[in-house]
């Protein structure tokens, strides 16, 4: 850009045939007004109404009751006993998901990084999860795999002569967490086999011909290079599950201790009608986000400055 | 060391072969049972042991789309259709110009646009949920699929920016600047230059705006109802259901699922680069 308007600049009898300087910023910014302002409008205006709404007292039965409340929806939401349990069951649900389904997401991408036969198809297999529609996916789990009398599982529980548990009842946070890792598995799969092909071949090969175990070119080699693509995996994938609201909506109906933040925000102003109660609350899942995302946004910018400088 | 050990080494190729089939059958194994169970009776979908060998029938296809006397699901697909379909073209008009700024035009300070644009995509739904009931019921606009279609736009444009920005850096800085000095103005170098040389990059981005507008939950079941309530919405009518219609349950699944599966099977290998927000290769 500095190249070609230095030369304008110093002819200033072209210079005054030429648009203004501010005259051709604005031109080069006018395409990208419209994407910005529309996200402004749509996202952070209703953001900073939840904000003003998080410091009155307004439940939607009593509007003519709305009066300013100051902290006090920020020390009940902090207070309320249910409430601090969905923030606990948020944090659990999310680092549980997220860690599990990174893991075997590592070890799916090792295994698909090898030529074997049908290589193709084992992929396609695998992706299939994440592209079932996230409702359909709890309900798959909710009735034909975890019901207790004629479920999936049970169901091959029977052929081995084992118990016969009432999964969701038994185990509501698990059953709620074991249907995330399915769907998000092929996802973190995905991410880390993109990071495994793009190891430099020679490299490896040169670590093998100076005698590396395979352990050795995993642990030394490997693990380095994919530890962009794992923390990438983990927070985009916790991106994703902090907002999760289908899966608990679905499976539990945030019964059972299994209600996290989103469902709880939905249920206090859905059901409870309490608006300054959720949007405290709400706020507060923006925070939590906020932090998360900090570390997000230098992951990926790091990643980002990385492909610049190859370019 | 034992025999097996020594046939596990010598064929290791095949031992990982072997692995990695088993794997991705077992995580396809609910998929598949689904489908399976789709075609059987009810009678023999609510059976335990597992019936694997009753005979198939078409009974719960015929139960979910409304022979049964159950609501039609029609309006509901059309619905998903329309928000997915529409808004998905609003977020590539609105995300093709705004991407050519960003990454062929190099705005000044463009990293710190880009990094708003995803940022917004990290402020969680359900803090700007209330404002927007609230503003939907007070300008008649609960249960209009037009409102959704502007909700999906925005919750697909930051990715679809930071996606396409990434595609079009691909494109020749030169090829621009010709068409430039030829006079061309900028919708014209977007359609005729930009445009066809991208193409692969914008239909995978439109694929994945399509996916998520798709799949969406909790904004279709807050703010809409009878008229525009989509296919998400109308599956969850199915999480009481309680043993009577498995088949119908895994029939309606699979329908609902069928345009994602297509639409993310053919974008697949672009998949990860959208998802990751083009930070993967």
């Amino acid at each position: 850009m500095t190249a070609t308007t230095a030369p304008y600049a110093a002819t200033p009898l072209r210079a005054t045939r030429q648009p203004s300087a501010r005259l051709r910023a604005w031109a080069t910014r006018a395409p990208l007004l419209p994407a910005l302002v529309f996200m402004i409008i749509v996202t952070q205006l209703p953001f900073v109404a939840t904000l003003v709404i998080s410091f009155f007292h307004w439940n939607s039965l009593y509007p003519k009751a709305r009066h300013f409340a100051g902290f006090d929806n920020y020390r009940e939401v902090l207070t309320d006993p249910d409430l601090r349990h969905s923030v606990w069951t948020t944090v659990l649900l999310t680092v549980t998901v997220v860690l599990v389904s990174l893991v075997l997401g590592l070890a799916l991408a090792l295994l698909l990084d090898h030529r074997f036969a049908g290589r193709g198809v084992v992929r396609t297999l695998l992706i299939a999860p994440f592209l079932v529609v996230p409702v359909a996916a709890a309900l798959l789990w909710k009735h034909v795999l975890f019901n207790p009398e004629y479920g999936l599982l049970n169901g091959l529980l029977h052929y081995v002569g084992g118990p016969q548990p009432d999964w969701i009842s038994n185990t509501p946070l698990m059953a709620v967490e074991a249907a995330l890792v399915w769907q998000w598995t092929p996802f973190m799969m995905l991410i880390l086999l993109a990071g495994l092909q793009s190891r430099d071949p020679e490299q490896m090969e040169a670590a093998r011909v100076d005698g590396a175990s395979e352990w050795q070119v995993f642990r030394y080699l490997t693990l380095p290079h994919l530890r962009r693509y794992l923390e990438l995996g983990a927070l985009l994938g916790s991106i994703y599950i902090v907002q999760n609201f289908d899966a608990v909506f679905t499976i539990t109906s945030g019964g059972l201790g299994t209600a996290n933040l989103p469902y709880t925000v939905y249920q206090t102003f859905y059901q409870a009608h309490e608006n300054g109660l959720a949007s405290a609350a709400g706020v507060l899942v923006v925070i939590g986000s906020i932090i998360i995302a900090t570390f997000a946004l230098r992951v990926v910018s790091s990643l980002f400055r990385e492909e610049v400088s190859r370019a | 060391m034992s025999g097996i050990a020594v046939t596990l080494k010598k064929h290791r190729g095949l031992s990982i072969g072997l692995l990695a089939w088993l794997v991705g059958i077992v995580f396809f194994l609910p998929i598949a049972w689904m489908a399976l169970t789709s075609f059987h009776s009810e009678a023999d979908a609510a059976t335990n042991p597992p019936s694997f060998a009753a005979s198939l029938t078409l009974d719960g296809y015929r139960q979910f789309f409304g022979a049964g006397g159950g609501a039609s699901p029609w309006p509901a697909l059309i619905n998903s259709a329309v928000a997915s379909v529409f808004s998905t073209v609003c977020v590539l008009l609105l995300a093709l110009p705004a991407a050519y700024a960003l990454s062929i035009r190099r705005v000044k300070k463009w990293t710190d646009v880009l990094f708003f644009f995803l940022s917004t995509k990290m402020l969680p739904v359900v803090a700007g949920l209330l404002p927007i009931y609230l503003f939907a019921k007070n300008t008649g606009m609960l249960d209009n699929i037009w409102y959704l279609v502007i909700l999906y736009t925005s919750m697909n444009l930051p990715i679809a920016v930071w996606m396409m920005q990434s595609f079009l850096a691909e494109v020749p800085v030169a090829v621009i600047e010709a068409a430039q000095i030829d006079g061309a103005r900028l919708p014209t170098i977007l359609a005729r230059v930009v445009a066809p040389i991208a193409l692969p990059g914008i239909a995978a981005t439109g694929l994945i705006c399509f996916i998520f507008s798709w799949n969406e939950l909790l904004f279709a079941r807050v703010l809409t109802g009878v008229v525009a309530e989509t296919a998400p919405v109308f599956l969850t009518g199915f999480i009481t259901s309680q043993g009577l219609f498995l088949a119908k349950v895994c029939a309606a699944s699979l329908v609902v699922s069928l345009p994602v599966l297509a639409a993310g099977f053919a974008a697949q290998d672009k998949l990860v680069q959208g998802l990751s927000l083009g930070a993967v290769k």
